[in-house]
């Protein structure tokens, strides 16, 4: 039997030890860890972009449980340990269960500390530390409201972003005087100030928070100046302490952390420690890079390397608040001995200092622009003699030399030892022979071999240089292919970030998200237009002018500038006096081509522009009404007569198809969708080549989806099969909602499905009950608002400036 | 005949008649005219004739003084009438100008002679 490890906490250091453990030893240890979080690992550095809703929670899990599974390692999620047995050799859970160890590993991480004023405890009082206050502060920020953030540092300045961006009114206070005083110098601090200003959050400074007042809740926060700043929630972001508690009652040498010699070893030596609940050398550390570097160590020490060490680490800092380029390293408070080199643009919003010591760097901060932080970061590590570059240095790396080089010329010029990934420490010979050795082509690969760029992902633009540098043409960098030329953006990013910046309107997409023109094009307004209704159902008011003429007028333009009318029939039934009114239309208003649409119904081809409304009428009056076959909306249910006439039917496949068609008829999609049902796999209807298809059976009804008859022929996917006709509909529509919000608009079902894999749909809406219900709900609160037959509301008099022409003047010539 | 000069105008109607980011048609003798009104309240007319296969440019999608043709997506100047990016042509300008909240044409344009 191989030896017990027990892992105490299961937080980012402990995450990356038992990566490089069963990596290289994968059978040394019967492995259990106990997590107090009731959850798997994530990159706890990325909660920030969670808050924002920048990512997702899943885009920021690191080990999910197959990954545990997959390494026999057992992951005891929501277990605290309450206390260790030494002599035993034993740690105790919560719920009062033992397991005992040979090693133990604590990893334990730091508590966020909680300034202790009057009202501290109140509801709405929350820390900045996992993903429950995450969640905490979402829930407030649903009903808009108040936040105050108190600590100006990394952690209060990322909060005060994200809840920004999720509409609240945010206010920061601030002890010091000056914003991260810790890491910037006043100046860098009041441009930063500046920048959280320009994004609508109110920075007070010097503000000392006396007492938190409410009754049962949080309502306000007092200053010791009295002025009292309303808050519906209250974030603690003053700093953190390590939690090494219970380390210290189970008699381990403790400081401020848990001490540990070179080999990350406590006073115990069956004890290990690392990340932020460790004290090394008197140092306690607040950021990721030296745990993975602490990680390394202790992973070779469990293997037996017991030379393995850890020196200590030289630390920076970036602020990962979107659109705000700050980066921050060493040391900087003023000296004798020590000088200075700074670079203001205040023009460009830029900043950069360095100081100096004996012709070597030991600080350097740097706002606006900092590109260059790595080469500072690594002249400071290797105190590097910069004596020979000094009249250029401040401007970078590209300047030494002479000319200025270009970035991809100046990530050439970096020597192999170049760190560029600062959060796990990896350096460019590590990236370069990684991606040759492996032959890797994406980011991903080179972040899952290297872990380069995989934690807080602010040097993802040096990787991806360093990747077309050793790959040129094969690495294709633009992966995401933006929307149209007026962005950089991609359709997915515009659809998360409308959610997530709770935009609108067009013209607020435009501007948040940094449009490059200034009403945007014919290929970008209506797919604004689709993602806005898409999102706010009933809240969002459509802008006709970001449609198609099609979508606009309600009819198909044709070659000639004349417009065609299809009425809906629903399942393909008609009866004689729809048939009447249809003859009777064509008649009146000479409509020149009446023919039959492969949709199964009656297409009125020609129609003058200005009788739209006047065919449409008489349609409306025999009980027709708009058949969308101009929409990205749902087309046609086209059936066969089933059990009603067939002696082959099944089932009623008329009778779902008219169901379906009557339930979905209006709903907005990102492009066309057209469906079928057949009652017996003969398939009169042709339903195995739809966008979503029924094939009754005996049994009950298979569902089909994601087929194309177009520009591409495909046979569709089966999605399902389910017994009752109610199940069917209620599949199909949650397909349809989950295609609604995920698509990119003009991506029609099969594309779509080929994108996400067909094995997430199904989880979605055939495996998860629950999400096929959510998903089922929104879709019919979204119909509320589209079941209107727009052909009635143009009739009454909607929109009636598009039929008719603004003037009409006849040939004066003529008349005299 | 009538003489025209060139400075003579006809007020076709009010400015707020056509939708912003949106164009109106006038019917003339000598084929229709497509008055715009872009997001910034600027107002342009050429000839509804795209000058690709004659789609009706006023029901095609206004963004900042273009206008995209609903036919096959060419994009029209509309200070110009001349087809962007790769694709060549042009369609005809026609002289209009709004005063105190109407819009007005160059007369020559609707007696058929186009300017
Ligand atoms: C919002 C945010 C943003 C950050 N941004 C950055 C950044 O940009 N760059 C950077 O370098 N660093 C950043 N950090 C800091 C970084 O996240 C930490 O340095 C790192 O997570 C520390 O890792 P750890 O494993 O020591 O502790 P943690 O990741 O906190 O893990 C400790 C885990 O142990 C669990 N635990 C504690 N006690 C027990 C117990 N008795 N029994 C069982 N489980 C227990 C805890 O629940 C926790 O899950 C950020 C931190 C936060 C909160
Ligand atoms: S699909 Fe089957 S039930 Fe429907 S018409 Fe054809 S043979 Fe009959
Ligand atoms: S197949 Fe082509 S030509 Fe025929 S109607 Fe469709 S788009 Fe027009
Ligand atoms: S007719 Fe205008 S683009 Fe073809």
């Amino acid at each position: 039997m191989s030896p017990k490890l027990v892992v105490i906490g299961n937080g980012m250091a402990a995450g990356r030890v038992l990566e490089h453990l069963t990596d290289d030893a994968p059978e040394a240890y019967q492995i259990t860890v106990f997590g107090a979080e009731p959850r798997v690992n994530y990159n706890r550095i990325l909660l920030s972009p969670v808050l924002s809703g920048e990512k997702t929670f899943d885009e920021i899990v690191t080990h999910d449980d197959a990954w545990y599974a997959a390494r026999s390692i057992d992951l005891l999620k929501g277990k605290e340990i309450v206390a260790i047995d030494r002599a035993a050799k034993t740690v105790q859970a919560k719920d009062g269960s033992v397991t005992p160890y040979d090693k133990l590993l604590v990893a334990t991480g730091s508590l966020p500390f909680i300034v202790p004023v009057p009202g501290k405890d109140l509801p709405g009082v929350v820390a900045y530390r996992d993903l429950d206050d995450v969640n905490t502060m979402l829930a407030a920020a649903q009903h808009g409201g108040s936040a105050v953030v108190v600590g100006g540092g990394l952690l209060g300045l990322e909060a005060a972003a994200g809840l920004k961006m999720r509409g609240m009114d945010v206010t920061v206070l601030h002890l010091m005087p000056t914003l991260m005083e810790r890491q910037l110098d006043p100046a860098a601090g009041h441009l930063l100030k500046k920048a959280m200003e320009a994004r609508g959050i109110r920075v007070i400074t010097k503000a000392n928070t006396h007492a938190i007042v409410g009754d049962g809740k949080v309502e306000a926060v007092r200053l010791d100046d009295g002025t009292e700043i309303p808050a519906d929630i209250v974030v603690m972001a003053v700093g953190i302490r390590p939690n090494s508690g219970l380390a210290k009652a189970a008699g381990l040498e403790v400081g401020r952390g848990l001490k540990v010699d070179d080999h990350m070893v406590t006073s115990d030596p069956d004890v290990l420690a690392v990340g932020e609940c460790a004290e090394h050398r008197g140092q306690c550390y607040g950021l990721v890079a030296p745990l993975f570097e602490m990680a390394k160590v202790v992973a070779a020490q469990l293997n037996g390397d017991t030379s393995a060490a850890y020196t200590g680490s030289v630390t920076s800092t970036k602020l990962k608040v979107t659109g705000v380029d700050l980066f921050s390293a060493g040391d900087f408070a003023e000296g004798e001995d020590r000088e200075e080199i700074v670079l203001r643009d205040a023009a460009r919003g830029i900043y950069k200092r360095l100081v100096l010591q004996d012709d070597r760097i030991i600080g350097a901060v740097m706002y606006g622009e900092t590109a260059d932080g790595g080469w500072f970061l690594d002249l400071l590590r290797k105190a590097t003699c910069i004596a020979d570059m000094r009249d250029t240095l401040i401007f970078g790396q590209g300047y030494v030399g002479g000319a200025a080089l270009d970035p991809m010329a100046a990530v050439a010029a970096l020597p192999d030892e170049a760190e560029i990934c600062g959060c796990n420490g990896v350096c460019k010979g590590k990236i370069t022979s990684t991606i040759t050795a492996k032959g890797l082509t994406t980011l991903d690969g080179v972040r899952a071999h290297t872990k380069a760029s995989a934690s807080c992902g602010s040097c993802t633009g040096l990787v991806e240089q360093l990747m077309s540098l050793t790959l040129g043409d094969q690495f294709n960098r633009a992966a995401v292919q933006p929307m149209c030329a007026c962005t950089e953006l991609g359709h997915d990013d515009v659809r998360r970030l409308i959610i997530a910046k709770d935009l609108k309107t067009i013209p607020a997409v435009m501007q948040e998200l940094e449009w490059k023109t200034s009403c945007g094009c014919a290929k970008c307004r209506p797919a604004l237009n689709y993602y806005l209704l898409a999102a706010w159902p009933g809240e969002y008011v459509d802008d006709n002018q970001s449609r198609f003429i099609n979508e606009r007028v309600h009819a198909n333009i044709q070659k000639d500038g004349t417009y065609s009318v299809v009425p809906r029939m629903w399942g393909g039934i008609t009866n004689p006096r729809e048939l009447r009114a249809i003859a009777d239309v064509a008649d009146k208003f000479a409509i020149p081509t009446v023919k039959v649409t492969g949709g199964q119904r009656i297409d009125l081809l020609g129609v003058k522009k200005q009788d739209l409304p006047a065919v449409w009428a008489d349609l409306n009056a025999a009980g027709m009404v708009s058949g969308h076959a101009y929409g990205k909306a749902l087309r046609t249910v086209k059936t066969c007569v089933g059990t009603d006439w067939c002696r082959f039917g099944t089932q009623d496949s008329t009778g779902l198809g008219i169901r379906i068609e009557k339930f979905m008829w209006g709903s907005w999609t990102p492009a066309k969708v057209k469906m079928a049902v057949s009652g017996c796999p003969r398939n009169c209807a042709e339903a195995t080549c739809k966008d979503v298809g029924v094939i009754c059976v005996d049994s009950g009804y298979d569902i089909h989806f994601a087929g194309a008859a177009g520009l591409d022929i495909k046979g569709t996917e089966v999605l399902t099969h389910v017994d009752t006709e109610d199940e069917a509909l209620a599949v199909i529509v949650a397909l349809t909602q989950l295609y609604r919000e995920q698509a990119r608009y003009l991506e029609r079902i099969y594309k779509w499905t080929k994108r996400v894999g067909i094995e997430s749909i199904r989880a979605a809406v055939v495996d998860d009950l629950e999400r096929r219900q959510a998903l089922f709900d929104r879709f019919v609160y979204s119909q509320k608002f589209a079941q209107v037959d727009p052909w009635a509301e143009r009739v009454a008099g909607a929109e009636a400036h598009e039929f008719r022409p603004m003037a009409h003047f006849e040939p004066r010539e003529a008349a005299e | 005949m009538t003489a025209y000069t060139p400075h003579d105008w006809i007020d076709v109607g009010a400015v707020e008649d056509v939708p912003l980011r949106g164009a109106r048609v006038v019917h003339t003798a000598s084929g229709d005219i497509a008055v715009f009104r872009t997001g910034e309240g600027k107002i342009f007319a050429l000839r509804d004739r795209c000058p690709h296969k004659n789609g009706p440019l006023s029901q095609g999608i206004v963004h900042d003084d273009g206008v995209t043709c609903p036919l096959h997506n060419w994009v029209i100047d509309l200070a110009t009438g001349q087809a962007r990016g790769a694709d060549v042509g042009c369609t005809g300008v026609i002289p209009v100008r709004a005063e105190r909240g109407r819009i007005h044409l160059g007369v020559a344009a609707l007696a058929g002679r186009v300017a």
